[in-house]
């Protein structure tokens, strides 16, 4: 029994970090990396088989299936047509290995090849029609916050803002959206540092998906009250990717701690932490 | 007759079936899918599904990706 189990689509994880598979160097960096981040959830992308190349090694060889929930993504769509389409496709694949991940997609539908940032009406109108065909969507969206309630709505299994534009490295660069999110989808005792009186959040999964540059930004958007990170660049594109996905593990975990600790609130002005009772100094005003 | 795999024309003997198309392909038993003018043709149809003349035929696997 997992003291804070992390459930996404039925599915119940110790871990709240998901990574991406692309970008690497090369798969043995790859698996490095993915076993030290401690993911049980990766992402992938669905793509042509190269037919007039020799038979190369395949990303598949190098993920342990057993271990690992696959999560096939819907990148590179820019309509919901082409997005439903390559759902199936994934899903088709993962049924014959039969993981897991089979009926989950990370749905994307990009709006513009240089912003990659979504395109609201066909996020939306992908998210309907998947649901509909029974798959479980988690779903790829900017901070907006009216646009993760429709989302959610729709029946998207998950939430995930972006933090910044994929890729990027910028951060979470609206924090605000990103709380307000949280207390849209989970009710009003979501963000950090609420009143103790304040209701209890429920259990909707909000991932925070894009733009982490690094470890820090993981924690402040577990700090936020994110259920979990995906992230890709910031760990495949590090010098050290094993020990950048070390450091994504660790602020991980660190973030969700703080997030649950309860943060103290913000205050102009300071607070000493040693007592005024007993000094021998003279206190400038008193 | 002529069709195109994956975006290139390719030229295939009449009828053939999209489980021979792979046996061509040195793809039997890997992990991918296959769609049809846009429509998935699942696995277990491989075997009886022919390709006709200006099919339009995607042949896609798993790849690293974020």
């Amino acid at each position: 029994m997992l003291a804070d189990p992390f459930i996404l689509a039925g599915r119940t994880f110790s871990s709240r970090l998901i990574v991406g598979t692309g970008k690497y160097q090369d798969f043995l960096a790859m698996q490095r990396a993915l076993e030290a981040s401690g993911a049980q959830v990766v992402t992938v992308a669905v793509r042509r088989e190269r037919l007039f190349n020799e038979k190369n090694q395949s990303l598949l060889d190098f993920i342990d299936l057993s271990r690992y929930t696959i999560l096939p993504n819907t990148a590179g769509c820019f309509t919901a047509e082409d997005a439903v389409r390559v759902a199936r496709l994934g899903r088709e694949i993962l049924e014959q290995l039969n993981n897991p991940g089979a009926n989950w997609v990370k749905l994307e539908v990009l709006g513009d090849k240089k912003t990659l940032l979504p395109d609201p009406v066909g996020t939306l109108e992908a998210c309907r029609e998947l649901v509909k065909d029974g798959f479980q969507v988690l779903c790829y969206t900017s901070d907006d916050p009216i646009m993760a309630m429709r989302i959610k709505d729709a029946g998207a299994a998950s939430v995930m803002p972006a933090g910044s534009p994929i890729g990027s490295g910028q951060g979470v660069l609206n924090r605000n959206s990103i709380a307000i999110i949280m207390e849209l989808l989970k009710g009003s005792g979501a963000t950090g540092g609420s009143p103790a009186s304040a209701s209890p959040p429920s259990h909707y999964p909000v991932i925070l998906d894009a733009g982490v540059g690094a470890a820090s930004d993981v924690s402040i958007a577990m700090e936020l009250g994110a259920d979990a990170v995906l992230l890709n660049t910031a760990i495949a594109h590090a010098k050290d990717s094993a020990l950048m996905a070390s450091a994504m593990k660790h602020a991980c975990i660190a973030g969700r701690e703080s997030y649950l600790a309860g943060r103290i609130p913000k205050r102009r002005y300071a607070s000493a932490s040693s007592p005024w009772e007993g000094t021998i100094s003279h206190i400038p005003g008193e | 007759m002529e069709l195109t795999v994956n975006g290139q024309p390719r030229s295939l003997p009449d009828h053939t079936t999209i489980a021979e198309l792979l046996i061509r392909l040195n793809l039997q038993g890997s992990p991918c899918a296959v769609e049809v003018n846009k429509s998935l043709i699942p696995e277990r149809q491989h075997e009886q599904t022919k390709l006709s003349a200006n099919d339009a035929v995607e042949v896609v696997t798993l790849v690293g990706g974020g």
